[in-house]
């Protein structure tokens, strides 16, 4: 093994959360930060080149190699579980910019109250009246505490929309469920299409509170505070699953790396897979990685940042021995407990005109808010958690879009039948879609994996994941509310498109917003991170992102994701950095 | 090194271009094989004319080429199984684990071909019982998504020739900007006529399948 000059920082991983904090500290003191980034480096002139439907929505030329890691999944502790062989109901990114490259841009915060739900749920229904199996704690960090480093994000990106709640005044056209925010968004929304101007008249004549979806694809030219400028949104459609050819969609290649290659005390090195947290008497030492040409390496570093995909941030920790693994039978260990998903739904709709739903971004949509949280939830409809329902013209594919058909017109799947329904109908539907907040149980938590292994011989991460009753109501009761609103729309109903079966399934996509495992909170005992997302035994080593979430919201989680990791830089450069060691 | 394989293609001239056609063929173009023998190249394209047949409704795949377009997918990285985990132990699971077997889409295909038999000599009422036999295998329902793909590809993969496939549904290909466009005239089509990624960009682009190993 070769072992390297000692820098001061090094980070595993260079997606958002690896390319910001390298641009915090590096930006912010004269410090060495070495990012390793296990696949390539990205670049403008290739997104161009990468408008093509087979080899990046299909073929996911973007993710992460399955060949090389994966994770396994059982539907609960007792089965052995089966590796995820192709990709399915999540897509880890891989490459300088990660998942933030092929992101669709949706740029939501959370709820104030999922900060507090732990509190929140026991005041509402007394604890005897939740599932016994219940694991939802309360976050380590209230929105309050987030709400400036939500905003340095947003400003970062130039997120797009209409504030609905102004410092506590509720502004008509926006969100008037959201927490209180300090400013209006950096940018107004996007222009918006048939598709969701239709969807809004109807929301809105249903008594909902329809809002433009926020959106990371740029409404306008945008210079950000850093002095970045990237122009605005083309339509293209060409957003989910794809890297923006003219930089449009904020991504951490067009808004941070910019900056950082101008840093001399900044070293990003790509193909770089890191397999261990080396650490002696409560400190990490280095990490060991494998380089682009398979040579093993050891960076020792002052301070370790794991910034990797949520399941690999754990897998890491596991890997490296650091921390006691979740045991569900005991309720003991930390590292690998709270796992979650999100619950989606989505209903097919079919319009008499042309929508051209080609044009698009992957922002430009209408959200409305009324069954977020625990808004508007009928008590009917048993479940503690709703929410979002949307619409959006993010760009249809012709692959990928052909061959909705709306009920009763032919059974076919393939012939000349089917063909003459698809093309009729090609280009007259969408889909209503909602995402759900997942609740954490004990039962679904993060292990390695005693059968299957990756590229280096590693155990893969296992995933022990199903639904419960809770899970299967959300999505009828989101079901329920698509249906309606395809009604008031004037377009017909399709059958739904269901996600949430009686049993988790890797098969259908369900969002790439896996979180847990790593999760933060306020008492080692319950938590394997502190507030400041440092480790609670080994005060050098950082570990960032959703794998810090108790439970999962009902947004897209990038913008809260990266709000605590800004809220982790700062407490890194100005108190850590000036008295090393546990921060209180 | 096997022996060179070839694909016979009647096609037309229109317009100057050259079509795959039906009938009427003023002359054959000769497609090298990557994958297929010619004779199963002739199969799965019976198979796709008859899962997206030339129809009143306008072409279909014989027209769009779409067996050269599967022809390449299985000879590159996707058919030998490049980028899906493919460690062991094997073991059947629940649906919801989605496909668990070790057969590559090479395999599944040259296993079901096999299935098919001389389809093209078959009358269609007779290929398309055929086929709704096999409706349920995996190899059936790969075959579909292929289909589908080739007649909706971009060009450079071989598939959607002079992109007539675009051209029947009405999508104008990858284009830089719908500034203008976007939200105008509510509920009217916007159609154009297509371009490929290669006459954006002002250059050849290179699909996933041309990589080698």
């Amino acid at each position: 093994m070769q072992r390297l000059k000692p820098v001061d920082v090094v980070i595993a991983g260079g997606g958002w959360v690896g390319l910001a904090m390298a641009k915090e500290i590096a930006g912010r003191t004269p410090l060495s930060v070495v990012v390793l980034e296990r696949g390539p480096a990205r670049r403008l002139k290739d997104y161009a080149a990468g408008m093509d439907e087979v080899d990046y929505v299909l073929r996911y030329r973007m993710m992460q190699n399955l060949a090389e890691e994966t994770a396994t999944h059982r539907h609960s502790a007792g089965q052995s579980a089966v590796p995820i062989r192709q990709y399915g109901s999540f897509n880890p990114g891989t490459g300088v910019g990660g998942a933030g490259e092929h992101w669709q841009g949706l740029a939501y915060r959370f709820l104030p109250d999922q900060f507090r739900l732990a509190t929140v749920l026991r005041e509402k229904h007394g604890r005897a009246k939740l599932p016994a199996e219940l694991a939802v704690e309360d976050w380590a960090v209230t929105y309050e505490e987030l709400e400036p480093f939500y905003w340095r994000a947003e400003q970062m990106m130039g997120v797009g929309g209409k504030a609905g709640n102004l410092r506590g005044q509720i502004v008509d056209g926006g969100n008037p469920f959201e927490g209180p925010r300090s400013h209006e968004y950096p940018n107004p929304p996007h222009k918006q299409t048939y598709l969701v101007n239709l969807f809004t008249k109807a929301a809105r004549e249903l008594g909902y509170h329809p809002f433009p979806s926020p959106a990371a694809t740029l409404s306008q030219t945008y210079r950000n505070p850093d002095g970045i400028t990237r122009s605005g949104c083309a339509y293209c459609g060409y957003c989910v699953r794809y890297g923006c050819m003219i930089g449009a969609k904020a991504q951490p290649t067009n808004t941070l790396l910019p900056l950082l290659v101008k840093r001399k005390n900044f070293t990003l090195r790509t193909g770089c897979s890191v397999r261990r947290v080396v650490h002696r008497d409560g400190r990490a030492q280095s990490v060991t990685y494998v380089d682009e040409v398979g040579a093993e390496v050891e960076q020792p570093a002052r301070v370790v940042i794991l910034a990797s995909w949520t399941l690999n941030n754990s897998r890491l920790l596991m890997l490296s021995r650091i921390g006691d693994p979740y045991d569900p039978s005991t309720g003991k260990g930390t590292l690998g407990r709270n796992l979650t998903h999100q619950v989606g739904a989505a209903t097919p709709i079919f319009l008499d005109r042309p929508l051209n739903g080609f044009m698009g971004a992957g922002g430009l949509g209408i959200t409305l808010a009324d069954f977020d949280g625990d808004f508007g939830l009928d008590p009917s409809f048993g479940i503690l958690r709703g929410g979002h329902i949307r619409i959006a013209s993010g760009g249809e594919a012709p692959i990928s879009s052909f061959g909705r058909i709306p009920p009763g017109e032919t059974e076919a799947t393939w012939g000349s039948a089917w063909k003459k329904a698809a093309l009729k109908w090609w280009d007259r539907s969408a889909s209503i879609t909602s995402e759900a907040e997942h609740l954490a149980y004990r039962q679904n938590y993060i292990d390695l994996d005693p059968n299957y292994t990756d590229k280096f011989g590693d155990p893969l991460a296992r995933l022990t994941l199903d639904w419960t009753d809770h899970e299967r109501r959300q999505a009828v009761m989101a079901e329920k509310v698509q249906e309606t609103l395809a009604k008031a729309m004037g377009a017909r109903a399709g059958k739904p498109a269901r996600r949430v079966g009686t049993h988790y399934s890797v098969v259908e996509y369900q969002s790439s917003h896996v979180s847990g495992g790593a999760t933060a909170g306020t008492s080692p005992e319950t938590s394997v991170v502190n507030p400041w997302m440092q480790h609670w035994r080994m005060p050098n080593l950082w570990v960032i992102g959703a794998s810090a979430f108790p439970q999962n919201s009902s947004g897209n989680p990038t913008m809260t994701i990266l709000a605590m990791a800004y809220r982790a830089a700062d407490a890194l450069v100005d108190r850590y950095l000036k008295h090393p060691g546990a921060l209180a | 090194m096997r022996r060179r394989e070839f694909l016979e293609l009647p096609t037309k001239s229109m317009g100057g271009v050259l079509l795959y056609t039906l009938a009427q063929a003023q002359q054959t173009v000769r497609v090298p094989l990557r994958f297929f023998t010619t004779a199963e190249a002739r199969v799965v394209a019976a198979a796709c004319e008859r899962i997206f047949p030339s129809a009143e409704s306008g072409p279909g795949a014989t027209e769009a080429g779409v067996v050269i377009y599967i022809d390449r997918q299985l000879a590159g990285p996707y058919g030998r199984d490049k980028y899906r985990y493919t460690k062991g132990p094997w073991v059947d699971s629940s649906p919801e684990h989605g496909y668990q077997g070790k057969a590559t889409p090479k395999d599944i295909y040259r296993e079901g071909i096999r299935l098919l038999g001389d389809l093209p000599a078959l009358p269609e009422a007779e290929q398309d019982a055929r086929l709704r036999a096999i409706e349920k295998t995996a190899f059936f329902q790969m075959l579909r998504r292929h289909t589908l793909e080739g007649m909706l590809c971009d060009p450079l993969h071989g598939g959607n020739r002079e992109m007539i496939g675009w051209q029947l549904i009405g999508y104008p290909g990858p284009r830089m900007s719908y500034r203008e466009e976007i939200g105008q005239n509510p509920g009217e089509a916007w159609r154009r006529k297509p371009v490929s990624l290669a006459d954006m960009v002002g250059h050849p682009v290179t699909g996933w399948e041309e990589e080698k190993n």
